[in-house]
């Protein structure tokens, strides 16, 4: 359980890092967090032979607002995020997601740019940035800042649309208004594990009908998988207060339930995964409209 | 909380522990810590099979490679540790593989490198050719004809079967026959690990001067790791010196002899260097042993009113590809054998009970052995039974208890004093079943499962030499000894064979010295787990160390009461009768004539010509103890939600009402317990070890397999008993292993009768939430739906 | 072999070593700065045996490169108490309160226990139980680990 030997590299800018990236882009890596990576290193199942600590680099951490968005930088801390302010429904649901993430001890080190460029299909920061269409902001001394959109950004597990060159920098998040309801809930057989199925939503609710719907799911593909079957279903209609009970919130359920091919493991086999579906995302549902 | 009011004896008061101000500095010393200082040391990596089965051609490595294999281990005995049974079947363990590997995880090579992480660089230049085999994997295919063989042995029986015990009293056909109802369940559990915080670790110091290799070791059982690894290589057990430093948890998985301290110790001596070797927790999934992959079909034969008048069973254990040393894979299947009838009074009794072999890692006992399995056949054989004679089942377990004691089992085993109706009395009242039912209905009312189960059990403890030689094992353990010694100062030493791991043994063994002298605890260093310094014994395991050890400790205190109480006799001219051993001091009774210990001690060492004539000089004594054994009991409840939706089962409510005689330091007894139960717990609906089709392990991590957290654990009640039995000099009876026996049962109980509206009922465990959603899914959308994948109602 | 040198402060001292960068923080603490009060149980960063106080803050020692730390002040179990007389408050918790067995998860624990203490002793149970399910126990059952830190929690807002 001893990582393979690597060259260790701590830049101190952006530029300086995007030319390390550039020297040499197969064979280096990105550790910011470090909560995935080390313990694959460690594991020797990730063996980079060089590695680029963005630590030390100014300017990637923290939140800003702009307009309409909400631009995370990549190495802000999932702590960070969990003890962000503001009373919007974006803010509450990043903050609910958060205290998903790990334990503490991984929260204060793990990054939320990090979590993205793992790409892990059940992780909560993927989920949600596929829920809310969010914008990647990524880098290269090559190609320049490219934007990529999240419905692009994840390919397969462990695997993203960024080129090898590139760092993930910053990530840009609509802001959502009063009238969004969104929600967060996963299942883990123990606290802190990593979800069996996580289920992420967010309703646009005027005068108690739909008029917008995402409603994203982990755990049940290679990538964080929109139900644009369960999205149909909740459009349009009329939102019960009880809706953990509804036969809207069971139809949603089943529409996402059928449209997903989900994968058999030690966790779960499909018809489970399918189940918890079900499960998840009938209490995603009723957190956003608790609130 | 414990029940007694403050003592005016040490014994009994929850003293805090010696042990703990070191640990909580840091300042403990792991082995891996031993390690960590020596920066002179080499470190051994293993490398190890990657299949389960195979013909091993080949094992090569970089002329720069500093490897070990089999081939340099030739004048090396294999590890065959035996039992003389007839139906026993010994197979040999190589220290390294060759010829043939039998599970992924086997060890096939020893590589050194300068740093830990050198070693494993050299490990992974070394190539490892296996001509693969099908292996074998289920143990019910394994018993037929035309099964692949683990071992070429000589089988007496059924193929892999190296274990085939089997008990029938007289008239068992005759009674279960005849019987009103039969009742049959089949109970199972997945693999276990024990999973100790602490993986294995060992540092051999090789000590140029006189040629001797200390080895610090992660174990139980230091004195039998020497016998074995000097047996292994021929040498003076003289030659080794064993330490078991601060141990990290062992739960059982730590009392049997490891192939990697073989390996290590003969490499020390041979190289003439020290070495270490840190298992990861990879490893120790992969090849630090397994546990209770057991089968039970259970019979039970009733009558009309409910009294159990036969129990039948067959038992197949899953023991993996190698025996243990020194208890064999016997453990498993002999201590169910012997031990299924439990707190129950069943006449008639016909059990089979198997060890089989398979291309798995091999078996070794875990906290309870069999008795969490055994107990959850009986608990849900009775729940089962309640529900199929239409009889309660609280009342059916009052019925079936043993009541009179001793009592003696159908297998011969002589319940000692207990309380085992009282347990079951106390844990419904408190439970408020009544209360309970009510809040049930409302719940199901509402679309919620609440569910509340019971477990009852015998917890057999401190095991002497008679009930380990009725398994007929070549080395038999069973007694301990202890050595108590002043020094001149007044200072005083116990000296023990027991080897604790986390139970603070230091703490409550000074309490009962303590008493005996009229000393202060504090002033009693407690030796252990070192042999050199300590007398041969057997370790700690077994929930015997305060039940044995304590009893020789109390007897060594009493032997040195009396010649300190005669020398100070001789010394204030009075008669022995009247003198009183109180805070240090031995005082006249009724006067202020007083000397103190260090006066004594003096005496006793430099003054010697002044002792009577039949005195040696010096104050010291040996005592020994080796119980029958003792029973402790208790009863678990355990109240449940399940969450339809998701299959999560949360414990709303944990109960335990137990009975271990004489509470020597009540906080430690109830920290066993709890840790225990929380261990049960983990077992009946978190941890597994899967292997795949292949033979691989699947769970090597702690995202696979999972050890609960604080969440999932709930806080546990506890209410004690005292029964006074005169099978233990301290009255005192173990409890190390309660907690994991009687978890299982209540929490699975408490499952099935959440679900059993749906008519869904578990004999397995764990009980995932997979399972839970499986068996509701089935329930619900099949009309009939009296059993499921899940197991009998 | 690739070694670099190295300036780490740990409770308070300077440690100046010389280490592989492949090294974790846990390892060269335990190793090189001989604090070997930090333990490790899975090299995963799951069972938290190796917790330690990063700039005050619990992280896995485990899954930090040791390179990476130059500059922090860490704090190790070894560094919980004032002295050799006193213990911190945790600590003394812990024994009172047997919140620990064989000891090896124990300084894990204390450190993550102290670390949020110390940032804020006014927590609710279900958050202390939220934190503390961060590590494993495989002794105690954790309802002493919890008792005790509530009970130096409260002694710590006083």
């Amino acid at each position: 359980m001893k990582p393979s030997s690597f060259e260790y590299v701590r830049p101190e800018s952006l530029a300086e890092t995007l030319d390390l990236l550039h020297q040499d882009p197969e064979e280096s890596k990105v550790l910011a967090g470090g909560q995935s990576l080390v313990p694959m290193m460690n594991f020797r199942l990730a063996r980079p032979s060089r590695l680029i600590d963005i630590n030390r680099v100014p300017g990637l951490a923290g939140t800003r607002v702009e307009g309409d968005r909400l631009v995370i930088g990549t190495r802000t801390r999932h702590l960070a995020v969990q003890n962000m302010s503001g009373a919007d429904p974006l803010a509450r649901l990043l903050r609910s997601a958060a205290a998903h993430v790990g334990h503490l001890p991984i929260r204060t080190r793990g990054t939320f740019g990090g979590s993205l460029a793992h790409s892990d299909a059940a992780s909560e920061w993927c989920l949600i940035a596929r829920l809310l269409d969010a914008t990647m902001v990524v880098e290269s001394r090559a190609r320049g800042r490219r934007e990529i959109p999240a419905a692009d950004f994840f390919l397969s597990i462990f695997t993203t649309a960024m080129e090898p060159d590139e760092l993930l920098v910053e990530v840009s998040l609509p802001r959502l208004g009063d009238e969004h309801r969104t929600g967060f809930a996963e299942f883990a057989r123990r606290a802190g594990d990593f979800a069996i199925v996580a289920v992420t939503t967010d309703l646009a609710v005027e005068k108690g009908v739909v008029t917008h719907a995402r409603v994203c799911i982990g755990g049940v593909a290679d990538t964080p998988f929109r139900s644009g079957a369960a999205e149909a279903t909740l459009v349009g209609q009329r939102l019960d207060d009880d809706i953990a009970t509804s036969p809207l919130a069971r139809a949603a359920a089943e529409a996402a339930a059928s449209e997903v091919d989900p994968p058999s493991d030690a966790h779960g086999d499909a018809p489970y995964r399918r189940d918890l579906v079900r499960a998840m995302l009938t209490s995603s549902l009723a957190q956003g409209v608790a609130r | 909380m414990t029940d007694q009011a403050e003592p005016t004896t040490w014994v009994g008061r929850s003293l805090p522990r010696f042990e703990d101000p070191a640990i909580l500095r840091g300042w403990g010393t792991y082995v891996a810590d031993i390690a960590a200082h020596d920066h002179g040391c080499l470190y051994a990596v293993f490398v190890r099979s990657p299949l389960a089965s195979g013909v091993l051609r080949e094992v090569s490595a970089p002329a720069h490679v500093r490897m070990i294999t089999a081939a340099d281990l030739a004048e090396v005995h294999p590890i065959a540790p035996a039992l003389t049974r007839p139906d026993y079947v010994t197979v040999e363990t190589p220290i390294l593989a060759h010829d043939v590997v039998r599970f992924v995880g086997e060890p096939v090579a020893l590589v050194l490198g300068d740093t830990p992480a050198e070693a494993e660089d050299a490990a992974e230049l070394v190539s490892v050719e296996i001509d693969p085999l099908p292996p074998v994997l289920d143990a019910s295919a394994a018993v037929l004809p035309d099964s692949p063989l683990v071992h070429p042995a000589d089988f007496p029986g059924d193929p892999n079967t190296v274990v085939d015990g089997r008990i029938t009293t007289g008239g068992y056909d005759e009674v279960s026959r005849g019987a009103a109802h039969t009742v049959e369940i089949e109970v199972s559990c997945s693999r276990q690990s024990a999973m100790p915080m602490e993986a294995r670790a060992s540092h051999a110091a090789y000590d140029r001067g006189s040629g001797r290799v200390t080895l610090s070791t992660t174990t139980q059982m230091p004195h039998v790791v020497r016998t074995g690894i000097a047996d292994c290589l021929g040498i003076p057990e003289d030659d080794l010196r064993v330490i078991a430093p601060d141990v990290g948890g062992g739960f059982g998985a730590k009392m049997a002899l490891a192939r990697e301290d073989v390996a290590l110790v003969h490499t020390a001596r041979r190289l003439r260097r020290n070495l270490a070797w840190v298992e990861t927790r990879e490893e120790n999934f992969l090849a630090s042993w397994h546990s209770r992959e057991q089968r039970y079909r259970v019979t039970g034969s009733f009558t009309e009113a409910g009294e159990l008048v036969a129990l039948g069973a067959d038992i197949v254990a899953d023991v993996g590809a190698y025996s243990c040393y020194p208890v064999t894979y016997g453990v498993e299947p002999l201590m169910a054998m012997a031990e299924l009838p439990g707190p129950y009074r069943v006449a008639e009794y016909a059990v089979r009970a198997r060890a089989v072999l398979s291309n798995k890692c091999p078996i070794a006992p875990y906290r309870g052995v069999s008795r969490p399995v055994q107990t959850l056949a009986m608990e849900r054989l009775m729940d089962v039974a309640a529900l199929q004679l239409g009889i309660d089942r609280l009342e059916l377990r009052e019925l079936n208890l043993v009541r009179d004691y001793p009592h003696r089992g159908p297998s011969g085993l002589i319940i000692d004093e207990s309380s085992h109706l009282e347990a079951l009395a106390r844990a419904a009242e408190l439970m408020d079943v009544e209360e309970f039912r009510e809040r049930q209905r409302a719940a199901l009312a509402q679309g919620r499962y609440l569910g509340q189960g019971f477990s009852c059990f015998a917890e057999r403890t401190g095991y002497g030499t008679p009930a380990f030689a009725a398994r007929s094992m070549v080395i038999t353990p069973g007694y301990e000894q202890v050595q108590l010694a002043f020094d001149p100062s007044g200072g005083l030493v116990l000296r023990i064979g027991a080897s604790p791991h986390g139970q603070g043994l230091r703490t409550s063994l000074a309490q009962v010295v303590a008493d005996e002298l009229g000393v202060d605890p504090g002033v009693v260093r407690v030796v252990h787990s070192d042999t050199d310094q300590t007398p041969y014994g057997w370790g700690s395991f077994g929930s015997r160390a305060m039940v044995i050890a304590g009893g020789a400790t109390r007897r060594a205190g009493a032997d040195l009461r009396d010649k300190v109480t005669r020398i100070a006799a001789d010394m204030m001219e009075c008669d022995p009768a009247d003198v009183e051993l109180a805070e240090g001091r031995a005082t006249v009774r009724g006067t202020d004539r007083s000397v103190s210990i260090p006066d004594i001690t003096r005496r006793a060492f430099h003054s010697s010509h002044l002792l009577a004539e039949d005195d040696v000089p010096g104050l010291d004594t040996t005592a020994f103890y080796n119980p029958g054994g003792t029973f402790s009991n208790a009863v678990h409840a355990a109240e449940v939600e399940v969450e339809a939706s998701s299959g999560h089962v949360r414990i709303t409510r944990f109960l335990v009402v137990e009975d271990a005689g004489v509470l020597v330091n009540p906080q430690i007894v109830e920290g066993q317990v709890r840790g225990g139960i929380a261990q049960g717990i983990a077992n009946a609906l978190y941890e597994e070890l899967i292997y795949d089709d292949a033979g691989n392990l699947v769970t090597t991590s702690l995202m696979d397999f999972l050890p609960p957290t604080m969440q999932e654990v709930p806080q546990i009640e506890i209410h004690h008993l005292h029964s006074h039995s005169d099978q233990t000099i301290t009255g005192a009876k173990g409890v190390g292993e309660g907690g994991t026996i009687g978890a299982p049962g209540a929490v699975l109980n408490a499952v099935s009768d959440a679900l059993s509206p749906l008519g869904v009922g578990f004999t397995h465990m764990p009980v995932t939430p997979a399972m839970v959603r499986t068996a509701i899914r089935s329930a619900t959308e099949t009309t009939h739906s009296s059993t499921t994948s899940g197991g009998t109602r | 072999m690739n070694q670099v040198p190295l300036r780490l402060y740990v409770n308070g001292e300077r440690h100046d070593v010389t280490v592989e960068p492949r090294k974790t923080l846990a390892d060269v603490l335990r190793e090189d700065c001989g604090l070997t009060g930090t333990h490790l149980g899975c090299e995963h960063g799951v069972c938290g045996a190796c917790t330690i106080l990063a700039d005050g803050q619990p992280i896995r020692a485990c899954l930090m490169f040791a390179v990476q730390a130059e500059g922090m002040s860490l704090r190790t179990v070894e560094g919980l108490a004032p002295d050799d007389e006193e213990l911190h408050p945790v600590q003394r918790a812990f024994w009172k309160h047997h919140g620990l067995q064989c000891g090896f998860c124990t300084p894990g624990f204390l450190m993550l226990a102290a670390g949020t203490l110390e940032e804020d002793p006014d927590r609710s149970d279900e958050e202390l139980v939220d934190i503390l399910s961060s590590n494993l126990c495989r002794c105690t059952g954790y309802q002493n680990i919890l008792t005790a830190t509530k009970a130096a929690a409260a002694e710590m807002r006083e």
